[in-house]
């Protein structure tokens, strides 16, 4: 997918200008709230008018005020999954997943129904009424029924932002995987830096209606690690882990690592944030932290006062977060070996 | 009680009128409280001002206007003329009397109900192919369906008290343009008619009765299918 934008749009005292050129399948928008992201949303979609510009999605042109082009919001072909999962309420759920597909033109109908029930575990909520939904299974239907309009791309706005966390971590695989089963890129709005990290390749940032810059998540991540409250987040995905002495050691690369908040068979996400790990310039005689890992310094940068420091341990990479004093004290450079202390219970489990 | 045959025909001529109007300013109240909702356009203001007007005037004003718009030297009343159509002095002026008089009670029922849909609900149906028309049928429609019920009743209500307007335009004939309100206007100006009076007054409040009790009964049901 490509998506070329170069808009104008003034709502009040705001004024969003957004020059941008993105290709990928897996594309995120991030911004603070009231950076425009939601602006931008209904611009791409059609459902708002940019006073200027022009919109290209994969060379067709959906707006456009020199050639004037405004395709409605109906022939774009691109579906939104909202922050709240806006469900029609007078549907059953059925009637809502085939809302769009039944309005879908029989040969752009790729995505079977029954395959997509499947996919998204759908077949048990088919014919209760809407409002006997719980949150999530809203969203998943929600989901389900943008993904069956087949559109050419799925604007995801916010669609975890309503979701506790447990939730959270149950829909971002739903919302990976259609996107990979069926072949649908989207666009990811947030203002998380951790779904960021989760769900998309590139990024477009919004600051103060602006496109600020085009990056990668993990430089996002790199470069919001000092003021982030909790720092550069690793996230780690184990599985099949064994009981040791009340802790669960999960196989690591090479190496093990102890967790306390574990989950026996299943495959679990952890996040780690790079304020908890303690570095050491040699092995350590005794020390309470049940992980010690040898690494080797793969690269440092800069976050205002911080350093990051990128360690290598077998392959597997992790990022710490020390300040500059520490890292002249322990004369750290790029190529350096050190020791990595980290608790058991400092990896949180997310899903 | 007693109805002679004169009260039979006011009552259902009443409720005849009461019907056609409702069933009359339905269409174009629905399209005026869509407009004044979901679009933006220039003169809004007015439109609002004046689709509201007729809850302010008096009707008899409004049946002036009417009579001037519908008679025989009238823009509508020339066209009706030339093709045959009488309506002045005939039920059909009573129904556009009602019809105009009742309209802003059902445009602000309208409205009430769809400004109550969330304006995400119709994003969503045409991100997800639907045409503003195929939306204005599946998602406003459906989900304003309280409001028009609500104002539908109303508008009938409304309709079967109407005096001031219709007996400018439709006169009081008996048999022909006399609905319950004017019948008993009639037995009001003569004392002996005081039981007559009383008996009609009587019909309508049994029929207000009805009507509200009908809509009570229709919106509970439209509540437990939205909750289902």
């Amino acid at each position: 997918m490509n998506l070329r934008i170069d808009v104008e749009k003034k709502q009040g005292n705001f004024l969003l200008q957004v020059n941008a050129e993105v290709s990928g399948e897996r594309i995120g928008i991030f911004g603070q709230s009231g950076s425009g992201k939601s602006t931008l949303v209904h611009l791409i979609s059609g459902l708002l008018q940019p006073k200027k510009g022009e919109i290209f999605l994969d060379d067709e042109c959906l707006f456009s005020t020199a050639k004037g082009v405004n395709l409605s919001p109906e022939r774009r072909r691109i579906a939104i999954v909202f922050q709240q999962a806006m469900l029609f309420p007078h549907l059953s759920v059925k009637a809502n997943l085939l809302y769009g597909y039944r309005r879908c033109r029989i040969e752009n109908r790729r995505i079977r129904p029954e395959a997509l029930i499947d996919l998204l575990q759908l077949q048990p909520l088919l014919l209760r009424g809407v409002e006997n939904l719980s949150g999530g299974e809203k969203q998943r239907v929600a989901l389900g029924r943008a993904v069956l309009a087949n559109p050419r791309l799925l604007l995801m706005d916010e669609p975890l932002s309503a979701l506790d966390d447990t939730l959270r971590f149950q829909i971002i695989p739903y919302l990976r995987s259609v996107s990979e089963e069926f072949g649908i890129p989207y666009l990811f709005i947030s203002h998380s830096i951790l779904e960021m990290q989760l769900m998309v390749d590139r990024i477009v940032v919004l600051r103060e209606g602006r496109t600020a810059e085009t990056t990668t998540p993990d430089q996002l991540a790199r470069n919001s690690m000092a003021h982030s409250p909790k720092g550069y987040l690793n996230l780690l995905h184990l599985a099949n882990p064994l009981q040791d002495n009340g802790l669960y050691a999960y196989p690591w690369g090479h190496n093990t690592l102890l967790i306390s908040d574990g989950e026996p068979t299943k495959q679990s996400l952890f996040e780690l944030s790079s304020r908890e790990i303690i570095l050491f310039k040699k092995h350590p005689e005794a020390i309470s932290a049940r992980n010690l890992l040898e690494c080797r310094v793969s690269e440092m940068f800069d976050s205002d006062a911080r350093v990051g420091v990128v360690l290598l341990v077998d392959g597997e990479k992790l990022v710490a977060e020390i300040v500059h004093s520490a890292a002249e004290e322990l004369k750290i450079s790029v190529g350096s070996t050190l020791f990595a202390a980290i608790k058991a219970s400092s990896f949180r489990k997310l899903g | 009680m007693i109805l002679v045959p004169e009260d039979i025909a006011a009552i259902g001529l009443s409720l005849k009128v009461a019907l056609a109007a409702t069933a009359l300013a339905l269409p174009f109240g629905f399209a005026l409280a869509w407009l004044i909702v979901f679009k933006k356009f220039r003169g809004k203001m007015v439109l609002e001002v004046l689709v509201n007007l007729p809850l302010t005037l008096p009707p008899v004003v409004i049946g002036f206007f009417l009579l001037l718009l519908l008679g025989k030297n009238g823009w509508i009343g020339k066209l009706l003329d030339a093709s045959g159509i009488p309506i002045i002095f005939t039920w059909k002026a009573a129904v556009i009397a009602s019809a105009t008089v009742g309209l802003p009670l059902l445009v602000r029922s309208i409205r009430l109900g769809m400004e109550s849909i969330d304006q995400q609900l119709i994003e969503a149906s045409r991100s997800l192919g639907a045409a503003w028309y195929d939306t204005l049928a599946t998602i406003i429609l459906p989900l304003s369906m309280r409001g028009i019920m609500a104002g539908s009743s109303l508008m009938f209500a409304r309709s079967l008290g109407e005096f001031g307007a219709t007996i400018i335009v439709a006169g009081n004939i008996p048999g022909l343009t006399q609905t319950i309100p004017l019948a008993i206007y009639d037995y009001a100006s003569s004392p002996s008619s005081v039981t007559m009076a009383l008996s009609l007054c009587l019909v309508s409040v049994l029929i207000s009765v009805v009507v509200l009790a009908a809509h009570e009964l229709l919106s509970k049901k439209l509540d437990r299918r939205s909750a289902l």
